[in-house]
């Protein structure tokens, strides 16, 4: 069964006074099919474990390993990733002006297959999953997330996840900045991608509510740059209770 | 690094200009403009109007003997549409104003024939008026070309400069009241060439004018247009876009003078640079004079830099001598490629090299929708992806930004 397999990985972001390390060691294995949250406090690194597990160019990995089905992720670079089936769903979605939706779509989707795909079947894939994810059709003649609101950028995200059948896709913060309507459209377009394929799912967030609308197997708390505790998805409700004081304070404690 | 500026609401503080090494120049309506030789000498280099301009490489074009041989001119018209060959005495030329800098007045002084494109007074051209500059020998010449659209005509004339030629030329556009016109300069010229032109347009009442450059080869490409507002209601819209290589210098120098009230101008250009020593210069000047009370405009220039050694310098100017407008400002931005915009592209299986190819023809994507004649568009569609073609090599080899 394929997994996305992440060993002791340590991770630096440069700065104007020279590499900060940010990750101190995560170890965490998905397996196809699961779907594993990552909660923690701001500043906590959790974004950082998506930003360089896609391979962004601000973060280095100073040691460890992460593979995709017994193959070395680390090693390529960050379109390599994608087509090895890895797929970011990003916090903050970058505008790409001139390219339109659709174009985009289909030269991504062309790019990731190997092929073009069938142009009668694809453009109705990609307006029943727009319709799927409440998205005006005119949204494939606009530009790739300009002018779009936080929802829409974070639809338009799900869209390119359902209709790209990554093998793991990291979601990262999807949850931000989105009101009850659009957290429930776009956790619908997650859980279809999970009943329609055997995606395996690294879902990063800060608030518990959208694990109301998707069901984690294991939640797994972020803190310092490394994971200080993994459970069921009961561990999500004691979060919700007592937030995430214990682990900060800890954490001071041990570092004073 | 990135170079911005935006003033998109100025207001009447007299000289407004911006560039790196920028110099306060007096006002633009003191500029001198002559039709003789003797009143705009060859320039040093130092002038404000060439200091961004290989002076060395234009001397031919700054000699008072140029000939007439070394471009042939090829008109296709409309039927609608009258073209004739005219001597240099015809009394409908320069009366677009008189030239502003050296190469302008050459071009005067030289032409022995023009070629007069008259669209007659409530014609509605059925289709583009095509006329093609072609150069055939590196003989300094000059040329002279009027397009005329009388009142309440509809037209678009593309002019054609292609192959090896050494040209100074005059594009007269008087474009009478309620006339609407489109104009399209494309300078697709071999390697070797060197272009000066100077489009000098005149607009009545109500008189709309679309200007568009494109300026893709030739060693040294210089356009300079202007736009005068004769009477209200005028329109005039000015487009550009540029892909200068390795080497190439690609200057545009506009000035739009708002002479009168009620008139308004857009200006948008547009740039990509790659290969080492590639340069570009956009110089905008808007001239909003005391009694051109509700003048509306903007202007607007951007360029991508796409590699290593490449120049764009980038200088709008807005002289607002009355407070009673409408509104006014300007907006200028320099930057290399968004390393976020790749990633994100990357991220979705979409190799570096083609990452770069989307991003450089969204970039013109927006402009070339905006000409809105559909064989210009498409030619200039093909022709950004073969300087993409060409290209990718240089934008690919470079380090990354």
């Amino acid at each position: 069964m394929p997994t996305l397999e992440i060993r002791d990985l340590h991770v630096s972001v440069e700065t104007k006074e020279g590499p900060k390390p940010i990750l101190r060691g995560v170890d965490l294995t998905i397996a196809s099919g699961e779907t594993h949250a990552i909660m923690g406090p701001n500043g906590s690194g959790k974004s950082t474990l998506a930003s360089a597990l896609a391979g962004h160019p601000k973060y280095t990995v100073t040691s460890g390993t992460a593979t995709l089905d017994g193959e070395d992720l680390l090693s390529m670079k960050v379109d390599e990733r994608a087509r090895a089936g890895l797929f970011l769903a990003m916090q903050y979605p970058v505008e790409v002006a001139g390219v339109s939706v659709a174009n985009f779509l289909r030269t991504a989707k062309t790019a990731l297959d190997g092929t073009a795909p069938a142009l009668r079947t694809w453009g109705k894939e990609v307006k029943g999953a727009m319709e799927n994810l409440r998205m005006d059709p005119v949204f494939a003649e606009r530009s790739v997330n300009e002018g779009f609101s936080g929802g829409e950028k974070k639809r338009h995200e799900i869209l390119q996840m359902e209709l790209f059948k990554p093998r793991f896709a990291i979601l990262d913060e999807t949850d931000s900045g989105l009101d009850v309507d659009a957290l429930r459209i776009v956790s619908e377009g997650v859980n279809r991608a999970k009943e329609n394929t055997d995606i395996g799912i690294l879902l990063i967030t800060h608030y518990t509510r959208i694990l109301r609308y998707i069901k984690p197997d294991f939640v797994h708390v972020f803190v310092d740059g490394k994971i200080a505790e993994e459970g069921g998805s009961e561990l999500a409700d004691r979060l919700e209770e007592e937030g995430y004081d214990k682990y900060v304070g800890a954490n001071k404690t041990v570092s004073a | 690094m990135t170079l911005t500026t935006d003033h998109s609401r100025a207001v009447a503080d007299g000289a407004h200009t911006h560039g790196v090494g920028g110099k306060p120049q007096g006002s633009r309506a003191e500029r001198r403009t002559s039709f003789s030789l003797e009143d705009i000498p060859v320039p040093n280099g130092r002038e404000e109007e060439w200091r961004f301009s290989p002076a060395d490489r234009l001397q031919p074009l700054f000699q008072a003997d140029l000939g007439s041989s070394g471009v042939t001119v090829q008109v296709t018209p409309a039927p609608e549409v009258k073209v004739e060959t005219v001597a240099r005495d015809d009394a409908r030329l320069g009366t677009a104003g008189k030239p502003g800098d050296r190469t302008a007045v050459t071009a005067w002084n030289a032409f022995e024939q023009a070629t007069v494109v008259t669209i007659p007074a409530e014609a509605v051209a059925s289709e583009v008026t095509s006329v093609r500059l072609e150069g055939v020998s590196k003989d300094a010449t000059a040329a002279h070309v009027l397009v005329r659209a009388e009142r309440h005509s509809e037209a678009v004339v593309v002019l054609d400069h292609a192959g090896v030629g050494t040209l100074a030329e005059t594009v007269e556009i008087v474009v009478e009241d309620g006339a609407h016109l489109t104009v399209v300069s494309v300078q697709d010229w071999a390697d070797g060439a060197v272009h000066a032109s100077s489009h000098r347009a005149r607009l009545g009442r109500d008189a709309k004018l679309k200007h568009v450059v494109v300026t893709f080869g030739g060693d040294v490409v210089r356009v300079t247009p202007d736009a005068e507002f004769t009477a209200e209601g005028g329109d005039v819209e000015m487009v550009g876009l540029y892909f200068a290589d390795t080497d190439q210098h690609q200057e545009h120098r506009l000035f739009v003078d708002h002479a009168v009230p009620e008139c308004k101008s857009r200006v948008t250009y547009k740039g990509a640079l790659q290969g080492s020593g590639a340069h570009t210069v956009w110089v905008g000047d808007v001239l909003i004079r005391a009694n051109a009370e509700n003048t509306d405009t903007y202007e607007l220039n951007r360029n991508l830099v796409l590699s290593d050694g490449a120049r764009a310098d980038s200088v709008p100017n807005l002289e607002i001598q009355t407070g009673e407008i409408a509104g006014a400002g300007h907006a200028s931005a320099t930057g290399r490629f968004d390393d976020e915009q790749l990633f994100y592209l990357e991220s979705r299986g979409i190799s570096e090299t083609e990452a770069r190819r989307l991003v450089v023809r969204g970039f013109f994507a927006e402009l070339i929708h905006e000409i809105g004649v559909p064989s210009v568009e498409e030619r200039l569609l093909a022709s950004i992806e073969a300087e993409l073609e060409k290209s990718m090599s240089v934008i690919t080899g470079a380090p990354a930004a």
